[in-house]
């Protein structure tokens, strides 16, 4: 069904912080419409100083995360047909900024959280000679977790930050993934099982997997990532085995 | 009104957080110098990440028959001679160590069966040369630097804008920002500036860029007094999406053709055998037969013995053609040409190309592992730039460098798939090191007061025009008025038209009103992007309508074939004399023979496989 020419309703957050509430807006549709280029089209004819995040409307650069219809998603990647679809008729969609994280104003939140934990994370340590050598299979496992846009979708999902606010204790899911890249690369070096225990909380997970549900890069979070560093935990602070094994040969353990 | 400031000294500001801007920090930051980098987006946002197909780089992983010698030879070719062979040689002799070095910094590249970084086929490379993942190398590539960058000391202001360079005399001595946050204002002091802002093309409304190309530094630049070349060559990447409306112009990668995608028109012709020019005569396959070789060969891994099809000519030859098609009638149902990748089965797609399968699948509702896309030309890329110097990537001016897309000279009149990434990656090094070498001799320069005032006085100027035109309005018109008189085919009649409206939008813009507030309002800073947008588009306008010939990425309706006898020869500088943008031109400079030999060489080489393919020259 073609959209074009409906007038459709929308509420979105407008303000800041706490005094921050719902306003009513209209506008006609086109053919093929996102949700983004709805809250363009406001901007653009209605309220220039709604103040949005956005880059590449193209799903790649994960700037414009926002809550429609109460659901965590990519405002640029939500087409309006789905959107009026599950929308009762006559009812506003609504659009929210991401609860988790700090208000700005309108639909812009504080991320900046996500970039602290990273700047925590040791970075890759490999071999010194250029020419590295790894097979495609190889590849694959640490190459899903390197599709990550950074929406930080998942982390606003998240129980353990969104509910109770455990940002001190916890990397969250999006960081889980880097730590798990790291991890899995075949040819790194360095060992990041005691912080990712301790200092990222891997444990707090309790594997509801709502981060994966969320993901728009379709990264399985939970399953491929934060479940391979709980194991790996695991085997380090809880096999005795592997305890020996570590302490007589003073080696990493590959998987 | 008095306004407060904050002040910040540096040794090295790069302003741009792209492949460019974060490879040009790490340089300086691992040159000992103190280092900034002021982006207006987040990091790791930049357009960088909507790179798609690859990074080009003489590996020979993939073919042990390239080099540097045929990436310098393909460079050039596919400029139209017009590239800066300096550039040209710099870039292709250093291009594979600095992919290298990304593996070491985490990118992880597909893999060739003996382990090494995998390359693909691109329009206008001979063998096989792009480094990728997937179909999503620029995402690879931003966040193995920024991953790197955060470890390197550099301090990082997201969200900044900058607005205006201060200098001191003739040289650039720092720049002041607002931030978009909270609309405060901020004055850093710094020894060296480098410009990685990236590209213009936002200005026409079809177009693969993101929301940050708005000419930001070919401005800073031009107001600075630094100098612009060849605005006028823009590329229109053939392929962007054509349905919905909506997506308009999102980029569809040339890795599809590079994987053995086929253009057909409505007719079910691929029509790209009959545009090959004389230029490129006897270089791609003659049949159908040859082109499905080609691809059965590249498919399977071995090396082509065949030439590859007319689909992998050079962007310029491609776009302009599916425009061709377009105007005989023979488009697709929405103005288009059809891209078939169908034929490789949903395995082969969804591992070569699963973010083209999202896109389509996910924005058009089409699959594209059973059915056809639509696509056509999109606003991608501009070669033109502010002038660097080949080796050390400062501008005209002392102490502003540039790197990346607002740089100029590396692509000519057109642009290699692939050489933008590694151009990112091997001048953003080259402007980050000579950025800080230079900075090691200088005194921390003070910051003139005056000045900053009074470009907080320009910046907060929106706000005295209350009851003025909604900013995104005009934003919008300005586009839609590029698009159709300084698009893709252009004539003196409308490019006229176009100074004359460009002029009126500049009036326009002085009077928008964004609302009151100050805090992230997204129309104040399209209020101030505008003064960047009609600056870059009346510079545009200014060299295309001046260029009396067709090369590349500028063709003219009234002048459609190439004058190499004087445009061969020449480029366009732009500048700004007493506020008023001019025009000069000058001639190219004369190749060293050396690199007349190598070009030579590679040429005989093509000529010859040519013969064994069964061409004619």
């Amino acid at each position: 069904m073609s959209l074009k020419g409906k007038i459709q309703k929308f509420t979105i957050t407008r303000g800041e912080g706490e005094t921050a509430e719902l306003a009513d807006y209209e506008i006609e549709l086109d053919e093929g419409m996102v949700v983004l280029d709805c809250v363009h089209r406001i901007q653009h004819e209605q309220e220039p100083d709604l103040a949005v995040r956005w880059n590449c409307k193209a799903g790649k650069c994960g700037s414009c995360s926002a809550e429609i219809n109460g659901r965590p998603r990519l405002m640029c990647m939500t087409r309006m047909s789905d959107v009026v679809d599950e929308t009762e008729d006559g009812k506003p969609i609504e659009i929210r900024p991401m609860k988790a994280f700090p208000h700005v104003k309108d639909l812009v939140t504080d991320v900046s959280w996500n970039y602290e934990v990273a700047q925590k994370i040791k970075p890759i340590n490999g071999p010194d000679e250029m020419n590295w050598e790894f097979n495609q299979n190889e590849a694959d496992r640490v190459q899903q977790f390197r599709e990550c846009i950074e929406c930080f979708l998942c982390v606003n999902t998240c129980h353990v930050l969104r509910d109770h606010s455990l940002f001190d204790e916890f990397a969250g899911p999006r960081n889980l993934v880097r730590l798990a890249q790291y991890e899995m690369h075949p040819l790194d070096q360095e060992d990041r099982i005691p912080e990712i225990k301790k200092e990222f909380g891997v444990e707090y997970c309790n594997i509801t997997r709502c981060c994966t549900e969320v993901c728009p890069a379709g990264i399985q979070i939970t399953d491929d990532a934060i479940i391979q560093l709980k194991e790996r935990v695991v085997d380090r602070y809880y096999d005795p085995l592997q305890r020996i094994w570590r302490t007589l040969t003073r080696q990493k353990v590959r998987y | 009104m008095t306004e407060d400031y904050k002040k910040y000294e540096y040794d090295v500001i790069v302003i741009g957080a792209g492949g460019a801007g974060l490879r040009a920090a790490i340089e300086a930051a691992r040159s000992g110098a103190k280092t900034a980098i002021i982006t207006k987006s987040l990091l790791g946002k930049a357009h960088t990440v909507m790179a798609e197909g690859g990074c080009a780089a003489a590996l020979q992983n993939a073919d042990p028959r390239d080099g540097w010698k045929v990436h310098f030879h393909d460079t050039m070719k596919g400029s139209k001679w017009l590239a800066n062979w300096q550039m040209a040689e710099y870039h292709a002799k250093e291009a594979p160590d600095r992919v290298r070095e990304l593996e070491q910094w985490g990118a992880v590249f597909d893999r060739t069966p003996k382990n090494l970084i995998n390359q693909r086929n691109f329009g206008g490379h001979t063998f096989p040369r792009l480094a990728h993942v997937g179909d999503a190398t620029g995402l690879e590539l931003i966040r193995t630097l920024q991953e790197r960058g955060i470890h390197e000391g550099i301090d990082i202001f997201m969200e900044y804008t900058v607005r205006h360079l201060l200098k001191e005399g003739d040289r650039v001595t720092g720049c002041v920002a607002y931030t978009r946050v909270d609309g405060d204002f901020h004055a850093f002091s710094a020894k060296s500036v480098v410009l990685a802002t990236g590209g213009i093309t936002r200005v026409w409304s079809v177009c693969s860029g993101s929301w940050e190309y708005t000419g930001d530094g070919h401005a800073l630049a031009l107001w600075a007094g630094a100098e612009l070349r060849d605005m006028e060559f823009v590329q229109f990447h053939p392929t962007g999406m054509v349905w919905p409306p909506s997506v308009r112009g999102i980029l569809v990668t040339e890795g599809v053709r590079g994987e053995g995608g086929r253009l057909t028109n409505s007719e079910g012709d691929r029509f790209m055998f009959d545009y090959v020019p004389e230029m490129f005569a006897g270089d791609h396959a003659e049949t159908i037969e040859e082109s499905d070789q080609w691809v059965e060969e590249i498919v399977s891994g071995k090396l082509a013995t065949v030439r590859r099809p007319p689909e992998l000519l050079t962007r310029d030859v491609v776009s302009k053609a599916i425009n061709s098609e377009v105007k005989a009638g023979r488009g697709s149902p929405h103005g288009g040409a059809f891209l078939d990748i169908s034929h490789r089965g949903e395995e082969a797609i969804l591992k070569k190309l699963p973010s083209m399968h999202h896109q389509f699948k996910e924005l058009a509702g089409v699959d594209i592992s059973k059915e056809p896309m639509e696509v056509g030309p999109t606003a991608h890329y501009v070669m033109g730039g502010v002038i660097v110097n080949a080796e050390s990537q400062e501008t005209t001016i002392s102490g502003l460098y540039a790197c990346g897309e607002v740089a100029s000279g590396l692509h000519g009149a057109n642009r290699l798939g692939g050489n933008s990434l590694s151009d990112l990656i091997v001048f953003g090094k080259r402007a980050g090191e000579f950025a800080a070498k230079r900075s090691k001799d200088l005194a921390q320069p003070v910051i003139d007061d005056s000045q900053v005032k009074s470009a907080i006085t320009d910046m907060l100027e929106p706000f005295n025009n209350e009851g003025g035109e909604n900013p995104g309005l005009i934003y919008d018109e300005l586009r839609d008025m590029m698009q159709a008189k300084v698009g893709i085919i252009r004539t003196k009649d409308e490019l006229d038209e176009a100074i004359e409206d460009l002029k009126n939008f500049d009036t326009r813009r002085k009077s928008a009103y964004p609302g009151s507030s100050r805090k992230y309002n997204s129309g104040w800073h399209q209020a101030l992007d505008l003064k960047n947008m009609v600056d870059v588009s009346y510079v545009a306008t200014l060299a295309a309508l001046t260029r009396e010939e067709s090369r590349g990425g500028h063709t003219r309706d009234d002048f459609p074939v190439p004058d190499d006898e004087y445009w061969g020869e020449t480029l366009n500088i732009i500048y700004m004399e007493d506020g008023e943008i001019k025009i000069r031109q000058e001639a190219k400079e004369e190749m060293r023979d050396d690199l007349k030999d190598a070009i030579n060489e590679v040429k005989a080489m093509i000529a010859e496989r040519a013969a064994e393919a069964g061409g004619e020259n």
